[in-house]
Order: structure tokens, then C-alpha cells, then sequence
């Protein structure tokens, strides 16, 4: 027999989707089927119960072979590798629940570390964007019962967040959009012609690279001041018929991607396509929302924002919290030599950080905190294991619109396996001994 | 003029936070006072002394105390962090933040400086014989105001984001900037005797850029208005006038609307 557990969330993505079945074993102990699921997130609980996973934490010899250990001295290994570092990095973070980015946080500031997660690599300069001239944002529930106008500038959601258009933003029927996709007008804005933008209403082929010169060109449009013949590869005449239609919008949105955060610009895409926004309201009714990744990027942040009053690349040396993105960003105190410990945690900057970054982090002492083996785990000097947030364990997460839902478990870990919060625990009294903290 | 010397000896193995470099700090100090001061190396806090062979002695006042910098302070953060008077000489390169949130007085930095250097400076005088960094004279974090006052004076190539929400004060860039010139400026003049590549001036809502040199894309918010002759330090010339960024919001003065300048030379 069998049984199917409902309502089930999904961490993988940041839309969070919260409607999955899953059929499990009777004993509770085993994942037979993932229903409702988008491929990558269905993948996700599969991946768990792969046979060949590692189950106890391991050091890395000298000759790159690994010993096993027990979590008691992983612990005492992170633990004594944090409070002894005079500039320690505790970066990741993403697919974390908020009671474990809790509990690091705690470390970290025990230990004056710097804490990053994610957005360094990815929404970060919507962050400081955001700081710069704020957000006019709304819930993904109001996009699906309200949106008539879509925009996706520089993502791709059809492959990097699957289900998004059917439960939110395209496909959905809602309160006031009862014809679905027929009552919605979709504008792709992106250099290439993805499988999104082949969906368009309207597919704005920017110039690579000149994303900020298209936005500026939508403003001055609104305005109906004087434009250039062609803007970021762009007709005139194809802009202002843009800008058009945003004005006509009843309820619209501009969902944007790292194709506007990393590219050439970078928070000042975002500044300007906040700015749209903006103006947009002049006339209707306009929202922007990044497309976060990973299933609990956007938890992380909110969680050091509540803590220590910043998003991401926040500075605990000198005991009290520093935030300035250039200085404080993990791959900027890697690049330059500033670390002299780095702890990584749900996340793999093995794979997504610029090499001199990696060398950096296999120079120093080093700590992965991850259920997979990946690149980051093969470079560390302590590779631990633990059980799978959202599908081992439960746990607050936040979706890409900051509304926090709570995960469900739905097996147990294999055993004597912990949970990141765990194991975090076990630092976290290691570290208050060490330093001396009541 | 009395003049302090402070020589690196022993380097760090990370970086140095070095704000009480500063005239404010070691005026009416004696040697043995400033070699006190406390610095940081990350979470670590210990003294100039530890770091810096000190002689020389302080002036009164910051007006008249001289800091020359001698030695590697290539991974020396801070140096000259809120001056107000007096004068400070680095003899090589420094890292971040030098003369951020400077007010007066003067520093001569030999080599390239870092990012954020006269970030939100008010006044005084910033001379940089090699290359500034990214993010000189802008606002901090968050911040809405950057450079509001003084001169800054680049000899090499400087970053990009330069004079992000300036309001005033004047900058004279005789290499290259990178992109972001002049972002969110509200005020203030950037002379930029090299090449822009793009991105000049966006959101511009008042203040002046001219450049020399070549744009490679150019703002649609701004627009042509007419070929002027400008003499700009000692050079004259003809330059082509745009105003922008017509994009942005603009406040009306005497009835007329209020516009970003951009000259190019042609
Ligand atoms: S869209 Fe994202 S959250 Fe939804 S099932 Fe797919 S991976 Fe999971």
C-alpha cells in the first residue's frame, strides 16, 4: 500500500508551487511518485532517494580522497574554524529554510563573519536597485486575478521556472481575468528567440547589452519626448507601440530575469525598469517583481534583513552590520583576498563563481554544507551531508513575491542523518563555548 | 606645516581598515599617541603601531597636520575617510574608500586608487596620479546624494558609476571613464577628457558632463540641441550640446524646464 501526500510544496524554484502530491511507502520511509510537479521540481524529490547518496560528513585527504567522520567532529571542526578566523565567509544559503538562515545568522555574528547568499550572483543589484528607488510590487495572487499586461524582460521562465505562467502569470483563469491567456497580452523583452519569447504577443529583440538604453527609450516614450530612429536594435515606431500598450494595461507587470541583472548595467537596468513602473502609474496600474531562483533566495534575504537590516553581503567584522555590495560581496572579498575561512551552505559557488573566486576558496579552510556532491564539495576541506530541506524536513520559505510558506515533510532522511538546522546547532554551541558567549 | 610620516612595515595578511589616518585623528597627537589609534584587520582590532613605524610630529590642528603614507598601502581601506583640513600624501596606491566623506583639505594619492573613493565628499581637494576605481565621488549605498562639493582631479583612467547622484563639485577625468557616468546626477560637473563607452549621464535630472573624447552609444534620452564653443581648462572648442534625460523627472525653474547638459567635442 501506499499513501499520497497532499499539498505539498515544492523547493526548487522561487514560485514555490504549493499544490504537489506526493505518494510515498507506507513506512513513510520512501518517494514513489511526485505529482503536479514541473520536471526539475519533481526531479528534486527524486534525487533524495538516490541510493549512492553520502550519509555522514567527510574530510578531504591530502591525496583528495575522503575519510568519513561523525557530525560530532564536523562540528567541532566548523565550529573552531569559524571563532579562529579573522575573516570568515558564510555564503549560500538559498535552499535553506528560514530557521536554519536563522541560526547561521547567529553564528556569524558570534564570530564576526561576513554573511552573503545567492543574490551575489543573481538578484543582488535588484536589491540595490531596490534600496535606490524602491519597489512597487504586488503578490503573485493579485497577478493571476488582475494581470492583463505580462512582461518577462531577460528570463525565460518556460525552462527556469516552469509552472510560473500556468498558475500565475499567462495561463490562469482569475477573478477578473476569467479568459485566461486570451484576456492577456505577453511581451518578451530578450536577445534571443527562447522558448518564451516564441510565445509573445510582442518579442523585443534587444541588443545585448543595452537593456537600460531600451528602458530609458520607454520613458521617453511616456513622455512623448523626441527619440532616436533605433534603440537597442529596436525600431521607434516598435517602442512607442510598446510603451502604448503598457499605458492601456489595466493591470500589469514586468517580471525580469538575470538577463537584465547580470548583463552589462546590472542594478541600473533594474533602477530604470523600476522607474517604468513608476511612470506607469501615471497612468494605470503597474507592478515589477524579480524572477528569484532558488526556492528560498528571497527567504534569506528577508531573514539577514530582519536580523541585521540588509539583504545579502552584510559585514559582521567590526560587530555591528556594514552592507556595500563592491566591498562587502563574496566574490569580491574572494577575488581580492580578504577570506581567510569560508563555511558554504545550500548553495554551489563551485560551479557559479568566476574561477579566481574558486581558487580562493580551495586555498583556505573550508566547510560545504550540502546534500549533493558538487564542485563547491569537491574543493572543501569538510564536506557534510545532510537530509533534503522541503522534502526531509519542513520549514519557512519565502516565495519570489515574500509571501512565506511553510514546506512539508514528506520522508524521513536516511538514518541518523541531520538537518541543517541541526548540525547549525551544533556549531552554534560549539562557537558560543569557543568565544566565550553566555 | 608639521608633518607625520607613517611608514608600513608590517603588512597585513588580509586588509587593513585604516580610517584614523586622517589629520582630524592625529592633530595634537603625539607620536606615540597616533601609533595607538586603533585599526582593524577583519574582525580583529589592533593599533597603527602594530602596522606602521610612526615619526614625525602632528600640528595642532588638523589644518596644519601633513600624513605622508610611504610603503605598500595597497591593502589599506580608509585612508583620509572624512578629512576636513590639513593634507595627506600617499606615496604608492591605496584601496577602498580613500577621502569618502572627505570635506576639505587636501590628498595626492601617487598610484591608482579603489573603488569608492570620495564617496559623498563635500569639499576639499582629491588629486589621483594613476587610475581611480569605480564608484569615485558617488553616493553610499542607498544614499541619494553623492559628491556635493570640492574637486577631484584624476591623472590615469577612472571606473565605472562615476559621480553617481552627484549634486556638486567638479571632476576632471584626463584618461577614460567606464559606464554609468553620471547616473542619477542632480548637480555638479564631470570633465571626461578620454572616451565614455555608453550609459552617459542616464537619469540625469540636472548638472553637466563634457567629453572629449567618443561615445559609443549614446542615451535616447538625450536630445540634440544646438554646437556651442566651450572653453573647458584652457582648451577651447566646439562641442555638440544635448539635454536630457528627458526620460526623468525635471523640475521647472523660472518656467523653464531644468535639463542635464552633455557637450561632446567635435
Ligand atoms: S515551477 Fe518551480 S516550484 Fe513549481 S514545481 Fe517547478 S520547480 Fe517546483
Amino acid at each position: 500500500m501506499t499513501k499520497t501526500i497532499t499539498d505539498v510544496v515544492c523547493p526548487f524554484c522561487g514560485t514555490l508551487c504549493d499544490d504537489l502530491e506526493v505518494s510515498v511507502t507506507d513506512d513513510g520511509k520512501q518517494i514513489l511518485d511526485v505529482y503536479n510537479a514541473c520536471a526539475i521540481g519533481a526531479e528534486k524529490f527524486l534525487h533524495s532517494q538516490a541510493k549512492d547518496r553520502i550519509t555522514r560528513p567527510r574530510f578531504q585527504q591530502p591525496d583528495g580522497t575522503w575519510k568519513e567522520t561523525s557530525y560530532e567532529e564536523a562540528a567541532d571542526y566548523t565550529a573552531k574554524m569559524l571563532a579562529g578566523a579573522t575573516k570568515p565567509l558564510m555564503y549560500g544559503w538559498s535552499s535553506v529554510n528560514c530557521e536554519a538562515q536563522s541560526m547561521g545568522n547567529e553564528i556569524a555574528e558570534i564570530c564576526r563573519a561576513c554573511v552573503d547568499n545567492t543574490a551575489a550572483v543573481c538578484h543582488g543589484t535588484t536589491l540595490i536597485a531596490v534600496q535606490d528607488i524602491g519597489l512597487p510590487s504586488c503578490t503573485l495572487g493579485e497577478v493571476k486575478n488582475r494581470a492583463d499586461t505580462i512582461i518577462f524582460w531577460g528570463n525565460n521562465p518556460c525552462h527556469a521556472h516552469p509552472r510560473h505562467m500556468s498558475r500565475y502569470s499567462i495561463f490562469p483563469r482569475g477573478f477578473f481575468t476569467g479568459k485566461g491567456h486570451k484576456s492577456r497580452k505577453m511581451v518578451v523583452v530578450d536577445p534571443r528567440i527562447t522558448d518564451t519569447a516564441k510565445m509573445a504577443d510582442i518579442h523585443l529583440q534587444v541588443t545585448q547589452g543595452q537593456d537600460y538604453e531600451l528602458l530609458n527609450a520607454l520613458r521617453v516614450a511616456f513622455k512623448g519626448e523626441w527619440l532616436p530612429d533605433v534603440v537597442a536594435g529596436i525600431p521607434k515606431e516598435k517602442i512607442i507601440e510598446t510603451a502604448n500598450i503598457m499605458k492601456a494595461a489595466r493591470f500589469g507587470i514586468i517580471f525580469f530575469g538575470m538577463g537584465v541583472t547580470q548583463s552589462l548595467g546590472k542594478n541600473h537596468n533594474i533602477d530604470e525598469a523600476i522607474a517604468v513602473t513608476k511612470d506607469l502609474n501615471e497612468y494605470t496600474k503597474f507592478s515589477i517583481m524579480p524572477m528569484r531562483g532558488h526556492y528560498n533566495v528571497t527567504g534569506s534575504g528577508e531573514v539577514l534583513a530582519w536580523q541585521f537590516g540588509y539583504p545579502y553581503s552584510v559585514d559582521l567584522t567590526r560587530g555591528f552590520p556594514r552592507y556595500n555590495p563592491g566591498d562587502t560581496s563574496s566574490i569580491d572579498l574572494l577575488n581580492r583576498g580578504e577570506i581567510d575561512a569560508v563555511f558554504v551552505i545550500g548553495s554551489d559557488p563551485g560551479a557559479h563563481f568566476p574561477i579566481s573566486a574558486v581558487k580562493h576558496i580551495a586555498n583556505v579552510n573550508s566547510v560545504c554544507i550540502d546534500p549533493h556532491i558538487t564542485p563547491t564539495s569537491g574543493i572543501s576541506k569538510l564536506h557534510v551531508p545532510v537530509a533534503f530541506n522541503g522534502v526531509e524536513t519542513g520549514g519557512n520559505a519565502y516565495r519570489m513575491d515574500n509571501v512565506p510558506i511553510d514546506c512539508r515533510k514528506v520522508v524521513d532522511p536516511p538514518e541518523g542523518m541531520l538537518t541543517d538546522e541541526e548540525f547549525l546547532k551544533m556549531v552554534r554551541d560549539r562557537v558560543k563555548k569557543l568565544k566565550g558567549v553566555a | 606645516m608639521a608633518t607625520v610620516t607613517i611608514t608600513m612595515k608590517n603588512p597585513p595578511a588580509l586588509y587593513l581598515e585604516a580610517e584614523y589616518i586622517c589629520p582630524d585623528e592625529f592633530a595634537g597627537k603625539t607620536v606615540a599617541q597616533i601609533a595607538e589609534l586603533h585599526v582593524y584587520e577583519g574582525n580583529t582590532k589592533s593599533t597603527l603601531g602594530k602596522y606602521f613605524e610612526v615619526s614625525g610630529d602632528a600640528g595642532a590642528t588638523a589644518e596644519d597636520t601633513k600624513i605622508v603614507v610611504r610603503g605598500d598601502v595597497k591593502k589599506v581601506k580608509y585612508i583620509g575617510m572624512k578629512m576636513s583640513a590639513g593634507e595627506i600624501v600617499v606615496e604608492g596606491s591605496t584601496d577602498l574608500y580613500a577621502g569618502a566623506w572627505m570635506t576639505g583639505g587636501r590628498m595626492l594619492v601617487k598610484g591608482d586608487i579603489q573603488a569608492f573613493a570620495a564617496t559623498a565628499m563635500k569639499g576639499g581637494e582629491l588629486i589621483i596620479e594613476g587610475n581611480a576605481g569605480n564608484y569615485l565621488g558617488a553616493a553610499y549605498r542607498g544614499d541619494w546624494r553623492g559628491m556635493s562639493g570640492g574637486r577631484i582631479l584624476v591623472k590615469g583612467n577612472a571606473g565605472s558609476d562615476v559621480g553617481m547622484y552627484m549634486t556638486g563639485g567638479e571632476m576632471v577625468i584626463n584618461g577614460n571613464v567606464d559606464v554609468h557616468l553620471a547616473t542619477h546626477a542632480e548637480g555638479g560637473k564631470i570633465i571626461v577628457k578620454g572616451n565614455a563607452p555608453s550609459k552617459v549621464a542616464g537619469q540625469m535630472v540636472e548638472g553637466e558632463v563634457i567629453i572629449f573624447g567618443t561615445i559609443d552609444v549614446m542615451m535616447p534620452g538625450f536630445k540634440y540641441v544646438d554646437d556651442v564653443d566651450l572653453e573647458i581648462e584652457g582648451i577651447t572648442a566646439k562641442f555638440a550640446h544635448y539635454v536630457g534625460d528627458t526620460g526623468e523627472r525635471h523640475k521647472k525653474r523660472k518656467g523653464q524646464m531644468v535639463y542635464g547638459h552633455l557637450y561632446q567635442k567635435i
